[in-house]
């Protein structure tokens, strides 16, 4: 085993706040999120690049933070779960979660708005196999994804009605 | 999981990454999307004492047309490729991007690291082995180019010096009233796919006049399908000669038995596939539409 490697400096932005730090180039980006800043809303779920609970938007894409190393996020803008509450306004996507009854346990679920909020952005009227598509890389053992589909379609029509673009 | 310790080099250039690979030498792993990468060093199957890191490299992710071919940067991600509309000219490229694996995996995947790591259940490599492409490659001596059928070796296996790298691939135009589809079969969206086909046609009224057939995952490398192609070129297009295509897919396949099927449910698969992408190809040449895609529950 090599002896441990040096760490080195990064600087990104997680939810608009700008960080800078030093990074062991073998920590991922989800433990670096969730030990060094103490945001724990981004889950592990298989640790494998499968279940998609580690999901988190990098420079506006969804990526697995589980398969990122903190290192590569260096310069990055990183929205988390967190991230999406406004001054104590729950995000759309977020109110139709809770509205639509689409968790159960929950753990998925940070991941799953965070790939809604992409599919979102880039599409504000998806019809249900464009939703199957975008939430495919998002694993959900208990609700059988129903009211998921049901939330992110409720979303949309509620971020068409107004101007909440984010 | 953490991998095993590493030391990381961020490359500014291909040059930059070329000679790094030289002077680090088999210790050193390249990371382009890092999607299969990753996974491997965190289940300590790789065990690098260095990775280079491309992602930072400036304009390796291009994707233009130029002199009748388009041209991807070794770094063009799956997503980028998917959303073209330059790529979209080759429309069984677009369906390759945008049903490998789910979109995490397609926003940072790239072309030039499937095709380097040539894994047997990849998706790009059987799909460009179906049109002319080149795969231009960069090292300390210089450049080199091997038409892609050259640059796979076996499985895991490329053509790639110890210190070169993938630069650029390049993929000729198909001519007037060309058509062709891909289509995986997947247990579920982020894994491997079980068989693939890949079939890209040139049709002359009810005729045949071009054709190239590609089966993935059934063998250690993507097979050319040579005596299906052999029953349809220059022929009217019927069902029945697409079927003995598909039956030529299925003597040809290769498959070994794993947890995603056994070689003969896979060799019954993949005939079901070839026959499927070659009726989408053939409606696709005559300017028809035809929507496929990755096939999972």
């Amino acid at each position: 085993m090599p002896e441990a490697a040096r760490k080195a400096s990064i600087q990104l932005r997680v939810n608009g706040k700008l960080h800078a730090s030093e990074v062991e180039p073998r920590q991922l980006l989800v433990e670096f999120i969730r030990e060094d800043l103490e945001l724990t809303g981004t889950h592990i779920g298989c640790d494998t690049t499968y279940c998609g609970a580690c999901t988190v938007l990098m420079n506006g894409a969804a990526v697995k933070s589980c398969t990122v190393f903190a290192l590569q996020a260096d310069g990055a803008e990183i929205a988390t779960v967190e991230g999406l509450e406004k001054e104590g306004e729950l995000h759309p996507i977020q109110k139709a979660f809770a509205d639509c009854y689409s968790l159960q346990c929950g753990y998925c679920t940070p991941g799953l708005m965070l790939s809604a909020l992409q599919l979102l952005k880039e599409n504000s009227n998806p019809n249900r196999k464009q939703i199957r598509k975008a939430i495919a890389g998002n694993t959900c053992r208990c609700t059988g994804y129903q009211n998921i589909f049901k939330a992110i379609e409720t979303a949309a029509a509620r971020m068409r009605g107004t101007s909440h673009g984010d | 999981m953490y991998p095993r310790a590493f030391t990381y080099h961020r490359a500014g250039s291909l040059k930059d990454a070329a000679s790094l690979l030289s002077q680090l030498g088999e210790d050193a792993k390249l990371l382009a999307g890092g999607q299969s990468l990753i996974p491997l060093m965190k289940l300590r199957f790789a065990n690098p004492a260095h990775l280079v890191d491309l992602n930072f490299v400036e304009g390796i992710s291009h994707i233009q047309q130029k002199n009748g071919a388009l041209h991807f940067g070794a770094l063009a991600r799956h997503a980028e490729i998917e959303k073209s509309p330059t790529a979209a000219k080759i429309p069984i490229l677009r369906d390759c991007a945008a049903g490998i694996a789910d979109v995490q995996v397609r926003n940072r995947g790239t072309i030039g690291g499937s095709l380097a790591e040539a894994d047997p259940s990849g998706d790009w490599a059987t799909v460009l082995l179906t049109l002319s492409c080149e795969v231009r490659c960069s090292g300390i001596a210089g450049e080199r180019s091997f038409q892609l059928s050259e640059f796979l070796k076996d499985a895991y296996i490329t053509a790639l010096a110890p210190d070169e790298l993938v630069s650029e691939i390049v993929v000729q135009l198909p001519p007037e009233n060309s058509g062709g589809a891909y289509i995986a079969f997947k247990r579920t969206a982020p894994v491997y796919p079980t068989a693939s086909a890949a079939v890209q046609v040139t049709v002359e009224g009810e005729r045949c006049r071009e054709i190239a057939i590609t089966i993935g995952c059934v063998g250690l490398l993507p097979i050319r399908v040579r005596e299906g192609e052999l029953a349809l070129r220059g022929q009217r297009i019927t069902a029945k000669l697409i079927e003995s295509a598909a039956d030529a897919a299925r003597s040809a396949a290769d498959p070994q038995s794993d947890m995603r099927g056994s070689s003969e449910y896979k060799r019954q698969l993949v005939g079901a596939l070839v026959k499927r992408a070659a009726e989408a190809a053939f409606q696709r040449a005559r300017g028809e539409q035809a929507e496929v895609s990755h096939i999972y529950a």
